[in-house]
């Protein structure tokens, strides 16, 4: 017989019943007719009472599988600090946030959240908001001031060169910096934060958020050194001279091109060059200057699915579009999980993204087409793109290999002003590993194994998508602590820094 | 062959129990006749023996008798032609060894000595013996020494008692010089049963039937005696050892003592300050006290010899070592509790079940423990004889001569006075020896109450700023907050979890673990009843003295001169105090236990050297308390931990006689857990003061993390020291401990992969079976720690490295999510990829570094060459070996727990019931041919459900003696847990919480537990009976027995199973690996050669294919699986089965939860097919084709060689890999022979014959049969032929009676039928009417008898049981524990012993007399009517759950006065028809004793009913029936 015990809820960490008594809210986005209207962040404030009954959701599971290798990269203490907030303790979840987590307001409003997914509320009800929760402790700390980056008294005397300023090299930095070594980062922009700055467009990242940490970070001692394109020339090499350890952090970058009849027309980009440049003139001058692509008035087609495709679509509606089609060559994916993606891996289901919704809100429907093959792109006399050639296509699974097969007679041809391609990433620039000789491995990534991050010149290590391959922030985040810790052993023999251990590639 | 120790096997942890009593001649006279009556009582005990592989080999058997003078000085003059004129004479017999040579040297270096002390021999002789005649068994023959009387007389001394003492020098300083001078092997010995003038033993390793057949001196006609005490032993083991039976020198005893370890040890430093008057210088010859490698009870012997015979009365050196329960009896004479508190500043309580009688020859006596758990009862006859023994009806006895009836009392003392020729009562032979000084005023005078001393109010400033870095330090981690301490100050008990413990062992872990967690605690099964510390509080006591004790063999005040101390744990106020006291000459040194760091060098064990050399000198300069202080921790100074620093302190004064000249205290950072503080005062302290853990709880206290309640820091205190008490008692319980006196360096403990340098000098005797971590690793720990907290990377919270809940990168525990994942994965889809990655994660990541097995490899080619696939075993054949665990309804929510049952009967395995009973409409087949019946019917103590019905549909009947994940507990169900279903199916009351005891009530032994497998084979004789056992050293000697016991079925229990409630301390710290258990259970049963009569099982984490090879190659037959099938259904190891909130509706029994369960049979098919075929694929390339060639090939497996891991490298698995095939050759490694359960033998057999046209046409019947002792669970056998023929229900009501004259054997009427009634004329024994299923029961004295019945015990202990349905009338007293669980049965007897009615929950019990203490403790429905004839009844009543009112509706009067005036028809009782003949004034007197809980539902349920009765016509009478329908 099984003894239950008296049921003291208070007294018990979390609240056991509260999964059952709330359900699942998240923080909204602003409505979509406002949010269009500008760049700003999409989120609306978070409400502390509401997000405190969401932490009451967490079950302090036993094994909480947020954290496990389907969950968390970075092992966020989740059901910690769920607990802390519930218990309204917000100053001590912040402290447990950023023990794993360098850059939370970074995750907290990029990432596709992996512990939600599995979280094992998921298995049969919402999972519990990590995401918005992790995100207003954040914020809530910058607005109180409790982060600082402290600047070590007790340095080791040793130097330490970062290549790269992306959410991978910053980590590093941070870290390193905390172990009492002397950092300096180079980046080849103008401004700090590599994707974080350019890669995601203002409304999903307030840029001010990325300048204040790395203002931070650069009174704690952090030199960064921006326009320093290192790899460029073999005298941008001289830079490095000096330093007693290396941390190529560059990112991956090499975009994939489609390579069809038609694909040297005026008005096909990549998306990256759409991004950045809105970016770039947003923050110089809230687009006043034509200084970007601008997509106002303009038949619009992104080519890919993924999260660089979700944001061409919201940057082109906030340009202004005539229409946006979204083009994805795999199938629709299920609602529901099938019984090959179940509980605890990432739900490979079909979700509605900020500019899916906005598209809606604007034009009523999804901008997305699923099974589309695009054949070619027809230009007009000036060369310019004035539409696409695509058809239908089924994937069939072959005991166990899957095929695509065009379906006949399923051609159409779509107008198109502007084609963004946003078909992933090939790995990074080849000249920088070139110039110092680095190996790469079959996927053309700079070669390094998880953990060891060491490269096989013997002082330079390597971190992030230029190791790992086109990945999350909160990746480059695990990738950054991990190789810190193994330059700081490299340096000095042992390394109290803490690493996350999960790995998958 | 003896072996001391092989493989995981010692001798030490030998067990015994038995058949005890004594016959003699109250006046003293001598004849012929008490040796041949005591020869009848001794065979009519034989079952309560035991034999081993050989029915002729017993376990010892032994007879004590008073001086047979007249045969003596026959012998004497006729042998050593010596004239007997007046002197004295003594003889004692010795067992010598066989070596002629050496006998004769044996001889002459004793004449040597007795000269020496002025003492004549007489002469030698071989006792006469004969071995054809008594047929002694080969093994016994093999072991058995040269047995010699020797006769001695001395010309000066003329007193008995002188001549006594100087023998025992005699004896005790040749045995000394015998033992330097000649070197013995093995099986030898020197070893007198007894050397007096006074009394005389013989014993042997003998059955009861061999004993008079082979000493021919016993049948001698000359050989005359007035009195014989005879003892049969069961053992657990069936080594031969002719000098372990009893009777020892003076004693017999029938129990246990658990507290051995730490009364042996304050007995050697008592030796240290010991002066006899007596000896005087030759005080020395006699040390030891206790002779190395004795048994418990010698050890008990040799202490109260040692008393004895320095001058003190028998009687009082027994009141002083089996004390009665006094500190909370406020009741008791004032002097008598003086008398007691006094004599615990001299010594510690021997504590254990005990019923011990013993003897000088002169007077004889008898006493029970505290708590009364064995049985004793006598006979007092016209003719001036008293025959006592465990059982009643031992001796035919005329009934016209037989004047009393009687049984002893615990705590109570019986003694026969043979000078004075008459039985001294207990309350004069006791006020005899409370009022010979005056103990209250040497008490008052002298003693030091704690709070006298407590002077300063204010005490060292704590540090804040350090406080993290400091708890950071002493490994304290967000989860000590969470788990341990917040839970433990707001719930004033040691916390709860569930889902068993899977993390790894501290052996194997990478992190820093505290030195706490390398140590198991202990507990009782089979040979020892655990105690209820809450129910039966009573006799728990955390009191103490400490400080200096006096010489033990004088009577002064000086005794009382220590400090009392209340609860162990010293709050900083006291301790500041203490540290120091100026009172009377105390004074008290401090010893700082920190150091300073040197990385370079390990200093660990310099500093323990350090601290041991300070506390030795300051005992040396007076000092009367020592302190061990680790407050100088700082950035600078590390602490040696306050375990090993005190677990060195104690050993070295112990070693040197010096303990008991100080008291030691405590003063640790480390220490906050109950288990903690278990262990430091099982090491040997005497008290602890964790301040750091004060600290903690005051910051907490500040940041709001506590009850509002405790609004300062002293409340905190105070919160968390009853916490703590109430924990620690429980620990204590567990191994049935009661006193924390006894408790403390007691060491009931092991420890798991500690080398023996760290054993012995902090822990001498404790057992560690793996070599493993060392004082170097132990050091490299707390460095690790220190820097945790001290290092340059200081934080401001506490870690958590996953102890409790998996964390990412923390501790590393078998279940993890990958694993979960991937299981559930592959079962769900049958997916044999998906399983081969959980395997694998399972196999070489998470259990090779949290399991032992995972240490393990297997050797490939030694059994032969890989073999193909087809070739093995099919997996459908393995998987009939599967079981699942028992986990009850009410753990687990219907849905899941019928999904297992389903799965397991599509496989043909077994599902358990787990305890919580079955709906019975399981037991019909389902449209779609799926069973849900559960094959494996689970009784555990609370008895839940468990009728004849029930047993009878079962494969097999699981006796549950501990679970693994809280061994030595009991459990409760909380109100609003019990629904209506789950009442229905436990018959309970729906909304009252249950609870089911910690101790199994009929089983406080082995050969009780012998017993109840005879009840339930009785009851279903196809199912096989099997006892679950959970790991602890020594669980083969206990699992020997079991099966010795007739077990069919032996299940070993790994620790870290899962639960669905328990303490965290026990889920962490209590039971051993499985791998341990098994392994040591396979080789103890292969060394006695009883593997062959049981199967083996294992289970307790077993989650693949090759843990399922491993465990039969260690010696298991069957595999169980709990946890896995769980996971399989969709369990996801959320840990909150103790809280009802289980999300996917497995444990839980919440209604929206429970939609949550979307588990399916096949997913437990699926998982378990896929572990038979990893099975099957590791067997192939092993070359097995089947799993029975595998049990106990422990020679296919290695020790991994591959080990890199800094503390696990120096683990030695080799006692684990023991081929104990290679030590006994011949003796059989399977089971391949059915156990005789002699159900052929039965008396039902005759009753079955003449209840035929009942049974075969359901035709009354009347039976007239005599009845005997040996004549044990009569009627259950014909009950379950009833059922079988008439179904659940039976038959009308008496349609067999069945009339019995005579003493009944134990277990009369259990479990018996509706339709069958037992009348019985005379007297029964233990468990009459246990579980009783609808029948009914009367007895009553024999007519014949003079007595008066209500005056006189009729009945042993522990009657009606677990009963479910029925009725009994008993005119007369019955014993202990009447009606105890009753859940159903109406009873009317004529008084009881202590505990009636405990934990019952329905039913009616009428008492027409007085009961003893406890009554109704933890009753939670029913009701019981007692006469309280005298008015006193409040005060023995437990209040804690009930409501004693006057018995007063009319509903209540009609169904008391129909119960009474039944029993006046039945039984013709007297004090019945003097009831009803003044009915109103007599009813007047009745008290209805009511549980409040009970009350209040059936208020509730009365106010529904009638609401509903207001809105329909009733048309069908009385609704209130049904509810208890018998």
């Amino acid at each position: 017989m099984m003894m239950k015990a008296m049921l003291k809820e208070d007294y018990l960490v979390g609240k056991p019943t509260g999964f059952l008594e709330y359900p699942r809210r998240n923080v909204a986005y602003r409505d979509p007719s406002e949010r269009l209207g500008d760049f700003k962040e999409i989120y609306t404030p978070a409400n502390d009472k509401a997000l405190s009954l969401q932490g009451a959701r967490c079950m302090d599971c036993g094994i909480p599988f947020c954290q496990s290798n389907n969950g968390c990269p970075i092992s966020n203490l989740i059901p910690e600090w769920n607990d802390l907030v519930y218990k309204d303790r917000w100053k001590e979840a912040y402290e447990r946030l950023s023990q794993t987590n360098n850059f939370p307001e970074f995750t907290g409003r990029t990432c596709p959240a992996p512990c939600e997914g599995a979280c094992v509320l998921g298995i049969s009800d919402p999972a519990v908001t990590i995401k918005n929760i992790e995100n207003a402790i954040i914020d809530k700390a910058l607005a109180q001031g409790w982060v600082e980056h402290k600047r070590e008294k007790e340095k080791t005397g040793k130097r330490i060169a970062i290549i790269g300023s992306g959410p991978c090299g910053l980590t590093a930095a941070d870290q390193l910096n905390k172990a009492g070594h002397e950092v300096t980062v180079f980046e080849r922009a103008d401004r700090i934060g590599g994707l974080l700055m350019y890669g995601i467009p203002n409304m999903k990242l307030e840029k001010e958020l990325v300048n204040n940490r790395v203002q931070m970070m650069a009174e704690a001692g952090i030199e960064f050194k921006t326009n320093m394109n290192i790899g460029d020339s073999e005298e941008s090499l001289n830079a490095l001279q000096g330093f007693d350890a290396i941390l190529v952090a560059v990112g991956s970058t090499n975009a994939r091109s489609l390579d069809i009849p038609g694909s040297d027309a005026e008005g096909i980009h990549l998306a990256m060059e759409f991004l950045t440049k809105n970016t770039k003139s947003y923050l110089k001058d809230r687009l006043k200057e034509k200084g970007y692509i601008d997509a106002k008035d303009k038949d619009v087609i992104v080519i890919g699915g993924g999260d660089t495709g979700a944001d061409c679509i919201g940057t082109s509606l906030r340009h202004g579009c005539k229409s946006i089609i979204n083009l994805e060559l795999l199938p629709t994916p299920p609602e529901e999980r099938t019984l090959n993606n179940p509980w605890p891996l990432w739900p490979k289901i079909y979700r509605i993204d900020y500019s899916h919704e906005e598209t809606i809100a604007k034009f009523g429907d999804d901008p997305r087409s699923y099974g589309k093959l695009t054949k070619e792109f027809i230009k007009n006399a000036s060369g310019h793109v004035t539409g696409i050639k695509i058809c239908d296509v089924e994937w069939k699974n072959t005991n166990g290999s899957i095929s695509m097969v065009e379906i006949d007679g399923s051609e159409e041809v779509l107008n198109a002003d502007l084609v963004f391609l946003a078909l992933g990433f090939l790995g990074p620039e080849a000249s920088l590993a070139d110039k110092l000789g680095l190996k790469l491995d079959q996927r053309s990534n700079i070669k390094a194994s998880h953990g060891s991050f060491s490269t096989n010149v013997p002082n330079i290590f390597t971190a992030g998508d230029c190791r790992r391959g086109q990945s999350l922030v909160v990746w480059a985040i695990n990738e950054g602590r991990g190789a810190a810790k193994a330059i700081d052993t490299f340096l000095m023999g042992e390394s109290d820094l803490e690493a996350p251990i999960t790995a998958t590639v | 062959m003896k072996p001391r120790k092989i493989g995981l096997y010692s001798s030490d942890f030998e067990h015994d129990s038995c058949g005890v009593g004594f016959v003699a001649n109250i006046k003293g006279n001598q004849s012929h006749q008490i040796i041949t009556d005591a020869e009848k009582l001794l065979c009519r005990m034989d079952h309560r023996g035991a034999k081993g592989a050989e029915v002729n080999s017993g376990d010892g058997v032994g007879m004590l008798v008073g001086f047979p003078s007249t045969f003596i000085k026959k012998i004497a003059e006729n042998e050593f032609q010596f004239k007997v004129q007046g002197q004295l004479i003594a003889a004692g017999n010795a067992f010598l060894p066989k070596d002629v040579k050496k006998t004769e040297k044996v001889k002459e270096l004793f004449n040597e000595k007795a000269l020496e002390l002025g003492l004549t021999i007489i002469g030698w002789r071989a006792v006469p013996i004969d071995i054809q005649n008594a047929d002694i068994g080969k093994t016994a023959l093999e072991a058995m020494p040269a047995i010699k009387q020797v006769l001695i007389t001395s010309k000066e001394i003329k007193s008995e008692l002188e001549f006594d003492q100087r023998l025992y020098l005699l004896r005790k300083a040749a045995s000394k010089i015998i033992s330097s001078q000649i070197r013995m092997n093995d099986s030898e010995i020197f070893y007198f049963c007894s050397l007096s003038c006074r009394t005389l033993v013989y014993k042997g390793m003998l059955t009861p039937f061999q004993l008079t057949a082979f000493y021919k001196d016993l049948r001698d006609q000359a050989f005359e005696t007035h009195l014989a005490m005879v003892h049969s032993r069961f053992s657990t083991n069936t080594f031969p050892s002719w000098d372990r039976a009893h009777p020892y020198r003076m004693i017999s005893h029938n129990g246990e003592i658990n507290t051995l370890r730490g009364n042996l040890n304050w007995m050697t430093s008592r030796q240290g300050t010991a002066l006899s008057a007596v000896y005087g210088e030759e005080l020395e010859d006699i040390y030891p006290v206790v002779e190395p490698n004795t048994s418990d009870s010698g050890s008990f012997d040799s202490v109260l010899e040692f008393l004895v015979m320095n001058g003190r009365s028998p009687q009082e050196a027994v009141m002083m070592m089996v004390p009665e329960a006094w500190q909370k009896r406020e009741s008791m004479d004032k002097n008598k509790r003086s008398f007691y508190e006094y004599s615990s500043c001299k010594m510690e309580p021997w504590d254990g079940p005990a019923s011990i009688v013993f003897t000088n020859g002169r007077s004889i006596g008898a006493v029970l423990d505290r708590n009364g758990l064995r049985p004793s009862r006598y006979y007092i006859t016209s003719d001036d004889q008293i025959i006592m023994a465990s059982e009643v009806g031992v001796i035919p006895t005329d009934p016209e001569k037989v004047i009393k009836k009687g049984r002893l009392e615990p705590g109570k003392m019986f003694l026969l006075d043979f000078d004075r020729g008459r039985l001294i009562p207990d309350d004069e032979l006791k006020r005899s020896v409370y009022t010979k000084y005056p103990y209250t005023e040497w008490l008052e005078r002298q003693r030091i109450p704690l709070t006298s001393v407590t002077k300063f109010d204010d005490y060292e400033k704590i540090d804040q700023d350090s406080l993290v870095p400091r708890l950071r330090s002493f490994g304290y981690t967000s989860e000590t907050m969470q788990f341990m301490l917040i839970p433990l100050v707001r719930e004033l008990r040691d916390p709860v979890g569930s889902m068993g413990n899977d993390a790894s062992l501290a052996c194997l872990s990478d992190k820093p673990r505290l030195i706490y967690d390398y140590f198991k605690q202990l507990f009782a099964q089979v040979t020892n009843p655990p105690i209820d510390s809450i129910r039966e509080e009573v006799i728990m006591s955390l009191e103490t003295f400490i400080g200096p004790e006096a010489n033990l063999l004088t009577d002064d005040e000086e005794h009382c001169h220590r400090l009392r101390i209340k609860h162990p744990i010293l709050k900083n106020k006291e301790l500041f105090s203490l540290k120091n006291i100026d009172h009377k000459n105390w004074k008290t040194k401090t010893i700082d236990i920190t150091y300073a760091i040197d990385e370079r060098q390990s200093n660990l064990i310099d500093q323990l050297d350090r601290i041991s050399k300070e506390a030795e000198n300051a005992v040396d300069e007076g000092f009367s308390l020592i302190i061990l202080s680790d407050r100088n921790v700082n950035e600078n100074r590390i602490a040696v931990s306050t375990l090993l620093a005190c677990g060195a302190v104690h050993q070295i004064l112990v070693a040197k006689s010096k303990r008991s000249k100080v008291g030691i205290l405590l003063e640790s950072g480390e220490a906050r857990e109950v288990h903690h503080f278990c262990l430091l005062i099982g090491f040997g302290a005497d008290a602890i003061n964790p301040y750091l853990a004060f600290e903690a709880l005051w910051r907490a206290r500040k940041e709001n993390l506590l009850d509002k309640k405790l609004s300062n820091d002293d409340e905190v205190v105070t919160a968390y020291r009853k916490g703590v008490a109430k924990g620690i008692l429980k620990v204590m319980a567990k191994m049935g401990i009661s006193t924390l006196h006894s408790y403390k360096g007691a060491q009931i403990f092991e420890a798991v992969g500690l080398r023996d340098e760290v054993m012995h000098k902090c822990f001498t005797g404790t057992a560690s079976r793996l070599q493993g971590v060392g004082f170097d690793v132990l050091e490299k720990e707390s460095i690790r720690r220190h820097k945790l907290g001290f290092g340059y990377r200081r934080s401001k919270n506490l870690g958590n490295h996953g102890e409790f809940h998996w964390r990412s990168g923390g501790e590393v525990h078998a279940w993890f999510p990958d694993a979960i994942a991937k299981l559930q994965q592959s079962s769900r889809e049958r997916n044999a990829d998906v399983y081969n990655e959980y395997a694998k994660l399972m196999n070489e990541d998470s259990q090779a570094k949290a399991t032992l097995r995972g240490l393990l490899e297997f050797k490939f080619g030694i059994n032969g060459p890989e073999i193909s696939l087809n070739q093995v075993e099919s997996a459908s054949a393995i998987m009939k070996r599967f079981c699942t665990g028992a986990m009850s309804l009410g753990s687990l929510s219907s849905e899941s727990h019928e999904t297992l049952a389903i799965a397991m009967n599509r496989i043909g395995g077994k599902s358990n019931t787990g305890e919580g009973g079955e709906d019975p409409e399981r037991y019909n087949a389902m449209p779609s041919g799926d069973s849900r019946r559960s094959s494996i019917k689970q009784v555990a103590s609370g008895r839940f459900g468990v009728n004849l019905w029930y047993l009878m549909n079962a494969d097999e009947i699981q006796i549950k003696m501990a679970q693994g994940a809280k061994p030595g507990e009991g459990g409760e169900l909380p109100g609003k847990k019990v629904d209506d279903f789950i009442a229905r199916i436990r018959y309970s009351t729906p909304g009252v919480g249950l609870i089911s005891p910690p101790p199994h009530h009929d089983i406080y032994s082995i050969e009780d537990l012998a017993q109840l497998i005879h009840d339930l084979k009785n009851s279903n004789p196809a199912a096989r009976i099997s006892v679950k056992l959970v790991s602890e050293v020594g669980v083969g000697t206990i699992a020997s027995g079991v099966a010795k016991a007739y077990a069919d079925h032996i299940l070993i229990s790994g620790d870290s199973g899962g639960t669905g409630a328990s303490p965290l301390t026990s889920i962490k710290h209590a039971g051993l690996p499985w791998e341990l258990g098994i392994a040591e259970t396979h080789q103890t049963l292969v060394l006695n050669d009883l593997r062959s009569r049981v199967v083996l099982q294992t289970d307790g984490g077993l989650r693949t294919g090759r843990d399922v090879v491993i465990a039969a190659l260690l010696g298991a037959e069957e595999m169980g699986f709990s946890t896995a099938p769980l996971v399989a259904m969709g369990c996801i190891m959320m840990r909150k089965c103790h809280l009802n909130t289980c999300p996917v509706g497995i444990a839980t029994q919440d209604p929206t939860l429970r939609k949550k369960f979307k588990g399916q049979p096949d997913h437990v098919v699926n998982y378990l097919y896929l572990v038979a075929e990893e099975a099957r694929t590791i067997m192939a390339k092993l070359g097995f084709r089947s799993i029975d060639e595998m049990i106990g090939r422990v020679d296919i497996l290695d020790a991994k060689k591959a080990i890199n891991h800094w503390k696990a490298d120096g683990i030695d698995l080799s006692p684990l890999l023991l081929n104990a095939s290679k030590l006994r050759p011949k003796a059989g490694t399977r089971q391949t022979i059915q156990q005789n359960h002699q159900l052929d033998k039965a008396l039902d057999n005759e009753l079955i014959r003449l209840a035929a046209p009942a049974l075969e046409r359901g035709e009354a019947v009347k039976i007239e049969l005599p009845i005997g002792n040996t004549n044990r669970t009569v009627g259950t056998m014909l009950s379950n032929k009833i059922l079988t023929k008439y179904g659940e229900r039976g038959l009308p009501r008496g349609t067999v009676h069945v009339k019995f004259n005579g003493s009944a054997g134990q277990s009369f009427g259990a479990f018996i039928a509706r339709g069958l009634t037992l009348e019985l004329e005379g007297d029964a024994n233990d468990y009459v009417g246990k579980g009783i299923s609808g029948g009914r029961i009367i007895i009553y004295p024999d007519s014949k008898s003079p007595f008066v019945a209500e005056e006189n015990i009729l009945l042993g202990n522990v009657a009606l049981y677990g009963a479910t349905g029925g009725r009994a009338y008993l005119r007369g007293k019955a014993a202990e524990r009447f009606c105890v669980r009753n859940s159903g049965a109406k009873a009317v007897v004529e008084g009881v012993g202590d505990h009636g009615c405990e934990y019952m929950t329905g039913g009616r019990a009428v008492i027409l007399g007085e009961t003893g203490i406890n009554f109704a403790a933890g009753m939670s429905g029913g009701i019981a009517y007692v006469w309280d004839k005298n008015g006193n009844f409040e005060s023995k009543c437990n209040l804690g759950t009930v409501e004693l009112d006057p018995v007063e509706s009319d509903e209540d009067i009609a169904e008391l006065f129909e119960l009474i005036e039944h029993h006046h028809i039945y039984t013709k009782s007297e004090v019945a028809r003097k009831i009803l003949d003044e009915w109103p004034v007599n009813l007047s007197e009745f008290i209805k004793v009511m549980p409040t809980d009970y009350k209040r539902v059936l208020d509730e349920r009365r106010k529904h009913d009638e609401e509903i009765e207001a809105e329909i016509d009733d048309d069908e009478g009385n609704a209130q029936g049904g509810l208890f329908s018998g």
